[in-house]
């Protein structure tokens, strides 16, 4: 194949590079160890989609524990932290963030950019399985001796390695390990992602012509390429401190009546580690939402995003921002009062670019032609639960204001609104979205809808009542609070509450489930661009695209991606490979 | 080239001027045309550089924790002249294996710069042998560093503890020169699958890589130049900060 297009500034000697690719030649190397970006994000979602059912099922215990406290015997306190242990762990990093950077990134980037592939197919697919690996390793921790780690998502030390910890023997030296795979598989497949979009776009394709679901993965990827060193330091330090017996994180201590033999490190190094991580981890998750998410109410309110430019460089502003904000997780931690002013300052500014870009989806839906398909009410639930996220993220911000909130219920209600409810609407919107173009089939829309009513209303039943409880001093991590003379006992009812609506919000994912499957071979055929929709993937010449996804040539990109009711065109959108010059007011 | 002459497309096409205005309206063209943001670099060679970005952070990580430790402890830091010091003649020389070492390393990246000019004359043989010479200078720094560990684990030095003072001396030690010494391993063998590749011809023939079945050129010596001076690079900080300190 030949690139018989040159682009407006075309005459490039690097351009024979995006026509070389491999070509699977067996069962195996087409559907098992493929090196073809579509293959490789379906393995990642659907692998990441698999963990993520088993923190559901942790969630459902964890909730059983909360709100019927005693019933489940096999629930003591040792199982309860491995819970909310695992729980956190495999939602923040092995579900959100390998379903948008390796799901949703591998997929969409080298389809909305007009390339052939990633440009290292070969590393692209050991990302993939090097993050099965650490998979593997994390579930191998629920069978080994003394079971998972229990430390807290957070894996503080001192307590993460001591004794008194559940996983103490095996639990954690898994976590830690699988971490540190987690993060060699993620570089293999983060170089992937940002080469493809500074190097490998079609003809035409500025960035500045790019969806903003490829602006909010690509700067995604440039944070965690920057924030996971710090946890892959973190982890190795630890790894060491538990198995050497080197002391960077273990202060003096005595367990028990007897001096350990740790002395003289800084369990604070640690949580500055792991917070420079920590937080652009958030942003990690969340930007490549706010990107899916402008790009499905463009699509489905029929008009063009507003401000474009400014949504673009309040992606790139919080991306930035994202790495100054850290220790604002650490205000009760022991810090200089004027570093906690420094931090609350940043974090309070991040507001301003993440208000900009609520304003713009809004004035988006303003007075657009609203059509309210599945995808469009998933994202604008979304809208809803992150500005609630983001508002209480105001009060957690403040230093004064956070410390009597600290490590209580409020908290545990701010980061699931989020960052865990709020991204988690756009993984649903997006694969409700994507999903014809994938399979070639429509999901059934009438199960998408009771799943999504379910679904947005029972996390805000579940969600919504936590801020009270966190108000009222209910501490988070407590294995139960009854008896504790400060909980009133209508507290005890709402948690009963939360949990029966958290079993229903679980139960309800087995129609999403069945959905996905039935609808592989039932659902309704979808054409190749069933939402009318401008972006690139929607204009391959198959669906499912095939190996190379565009034919003998590369499409070449005339217009931004946003072209939607432009007045005097012949149809109410413009993909963004149509040449014909549309003046606004023009006649067809 | 005056300012005026040149526009857009000179920018990008003419010759290459240090002009600041010249190069930041090429940066200009370079950011906003479609493509490709670097116009001179291959998909390779941009990997190479964001891949070293993220390992910058890994070992700027590393040495801050190693100085965070070192600030934390209330036992006392060895005193790194007297550790590393070897004893010829039965008088101390303080950090002379050290410097050595550092010597050694530098030049290897002298070879390495000579080993991509070659390439990109293409003489093949040459390039080969530089690159072999690059490699032997490595593994020779790696060897050395074998020693110094070995002589300190002699004299008592563990990851949990050592006979002189803070034992997050020799936790900080064995991670941040272990690490480098990985990084510097991993270097070697990649010169020296490098160097075969050479040798045979691949690059002139374009002939396809065994795993990523893309066809090498000599451009590949360049980017794996640019790993060798990172590496080197990450030396000199651990040299200052850890040796000097």
């Amino acid at each position: 194949m030949s690139d018989a297009i040159t682009g407006p500034q075309g005459g490039s000697t690097l351009l024979p590079e995006a026509d070389d690719l491999y070509h699977p030649h067996s069962w195996w190397t087409r559907y098992v160890f493929s090196q073809d970006a579509k293959v490789i994000a379906i393995q990642y979602a659907g692998t990441a989609l698999a963990i993520g059912f088993v923190a559901l099922i942790l969630s459902w215990l964890i909730r059983l524990q909360l709100g019927f406290p005693g019933l489940a015997t096999f629930i003591g306190p040792a199982e309860y932290y491995q819970l909310i242990t695992m729980h956190g762990m495999i939602m923040v990093v092995y579900l959100l963030t390998a379903v948008f950077l390796g799901g949703f990134g591998n997929y969409l980037i080298p389809l909305m950019l007009g390339a052939r592939d990633m440009v290292f197919p070969y590393l692209n697919m050991l990302s993939y399985w090097i993050y099965l690996l650490a998979v593997l390793v994390l579930v191998a921790s629920f069978f080994a001796p003394g079971g998972p780690t229990g430390a807290g998502w957070t894996l503080y030390p001192p307590q993460a390695i001591l004794a008194g910890t559940p996983g103490q023997p095996w639990g954690i030296v898994l976590m830690l390990v699988s971490l540190i795979l987690f993060i060699a598989g993620f570089t293999m497949g983060g170089v992937n992602y940002v080469v493809t979009v500074l190097q490998a776009r079609a003809p035409g394709m500025t960035l500045m012509r790019m969806p903003l679901t490829v602006w909010g993965i690509f700067t995604a990827t440039v944070l965690a390429l920057l924030a996971f060193p710090a946890l892959l330091v973190g982890a190795v330090m630890m790894l060491f401190d538990r198995l050497l017996g080197t002391s960077f994180f273990m202060p003096a201590i005595i367990e028990a009546g007897q001096r350990l033999r740790y002395g003289g490190g800084s369990p604070i190094l640690f949580q500055h580690l792991f917070w420079f991580f920590g937080h652009p981890e958030v942003y990690i998750v969340a930007l490549p939402a706010f990107g899916i998410v402008s790009d499905l109410i463009s699509t489905h309110a029929r008009k063009n995003i507003f401000g474009y430019r400014m949504m673009v460089w309040a992606i790139v502003a919080i991306g930035v921002l994202s790495f100054v904000v850290w220790a604002h997780h650490m205000y009760v931690s022991g810090m200089n009062p004027y570093f906690g002013f420094f931090f609350a300052t940043t974090t309070l500014i991040i507001a301003i670019p993440t208000a900009i870009k609520v304003y713009n989806w809004v004035l988006t839906l303003w007075r657009g032609d609203i059509h309210l398909t599945v995808p469009m009410l998933f994202a604008i639930a979304f809208i809803v639960t992150f500005l609630n996220g983001g508002l209480t993220g105001l009060f957690l911000g403040n230093v004064v204001v956070d410390v009597p909130l600290s490590d209580t219920m409020f908290v545990v209600a701010h980061f699931h609104m989020v960052m865990g409810v709020a991204p988690i609407l756009v993984i649903f919107g997006g694969l409700y979205h994507w999903y014809p173009k994938v399979t070639g089939r429509m999901l059934d829309a009438r199960l998408g809808q009771i799943h999504f009513w379910i679904t947005f209303l029972g996390a805000y039943a579940i969600f919504f009542p936590m801020h009270y409880l966190g108000l009222l001093g209910v501490p988070r991590r407590y294995y139960e609070t009854t008896g504790l003379g400060f909980v009133p006992p209508s507290a005890e009812t709402l948690n009963a509450f939360i949990s029966l609506v958290a079993f229903v919000v679980g139960a309800a994912q087995i129609l999403f489930l069945f959905n996905l499957l039935h609808s592989l071979r039932h659902g309704a055929p979808a054409g190749g661009n069933p939402w009318r929709a401008t972006t690139l993937e929607w204009q391959t010449p198959e669906t499912p695209p095939p190996h190379g996804n565009w034919g003998p040539n590369l499409p070449v990109v005339y217009r931004w991606p946003y072209d939607y009711s432009v007045p005097g065109a012949p149809e109410d959108f413009l993909p963004q490979n149509r040449p014909d010059p549309v003046r606004a007011g023009g006649g067809p | 080239m005056t300012q005026t002459a040149a526009g857009h497309g000179a920018a990008l096409q003419g010759p290459p001027s240090d002009l600041p205005s010249t190069r930041l309206r090429r940066l200009s063209a370079e950011w906003s045309g479609d493509r490709q943001v670097f116009a001179d670099a291959s998909w390779r060679k941009a990997m190479m550089w964001i891949f070293l970005l993220s390992d910058t952070f890994v070992f700027g990580c590393f040495l801050i924790g190693y100085m965070t430790v070192r600030m934390s402890t209330p036992v006392p830091w060895p005193n790194p002249s007297q550790v590393f010091a070897i004893e010829i003649a039965g008088k101390p020389w303080p950090l002379l294996l050290i410097a050595i070492m550092t010597f050694v390393l530098i030049s290897s990246s002298g070879t390495m710069a000579m080993a991509v000019a070659s390439g990109y004359r293409r003489s093949r043989r040459t390039t080969a042998l530089l690159m072999g010479l690059t490699a032997l200078l490595g593994a020779t720094f790696v060897g050395m560093q074998a020693f110094e560990w070995t002589k300190l684990i002699y004299e008592g030095v563990r990851p949990w503890a050592n006979p002189w003072g803070a034992e997050q001396f020799g936790s900080a030690f064995f991670m941040v020169t272990g690490f480098h010494g990985t990084h510097v391993t991993i270097g070697v063998i990649a010169l020296l699958v490098m160097v075969c590749k050479v040798w045979r011809g691949d690059f002139d023939t374009g002939r396809r890589g065994t795993f990523t079945s893309r066809p090498g050129s000599y451009e590949n010596v360049e980017i794996m130049g640019l790993y060798w001076h990172f590496v080197d690079l990450v030396w000199v900080f651990i040299f200052a900060l850890f040796y000097l300190w």
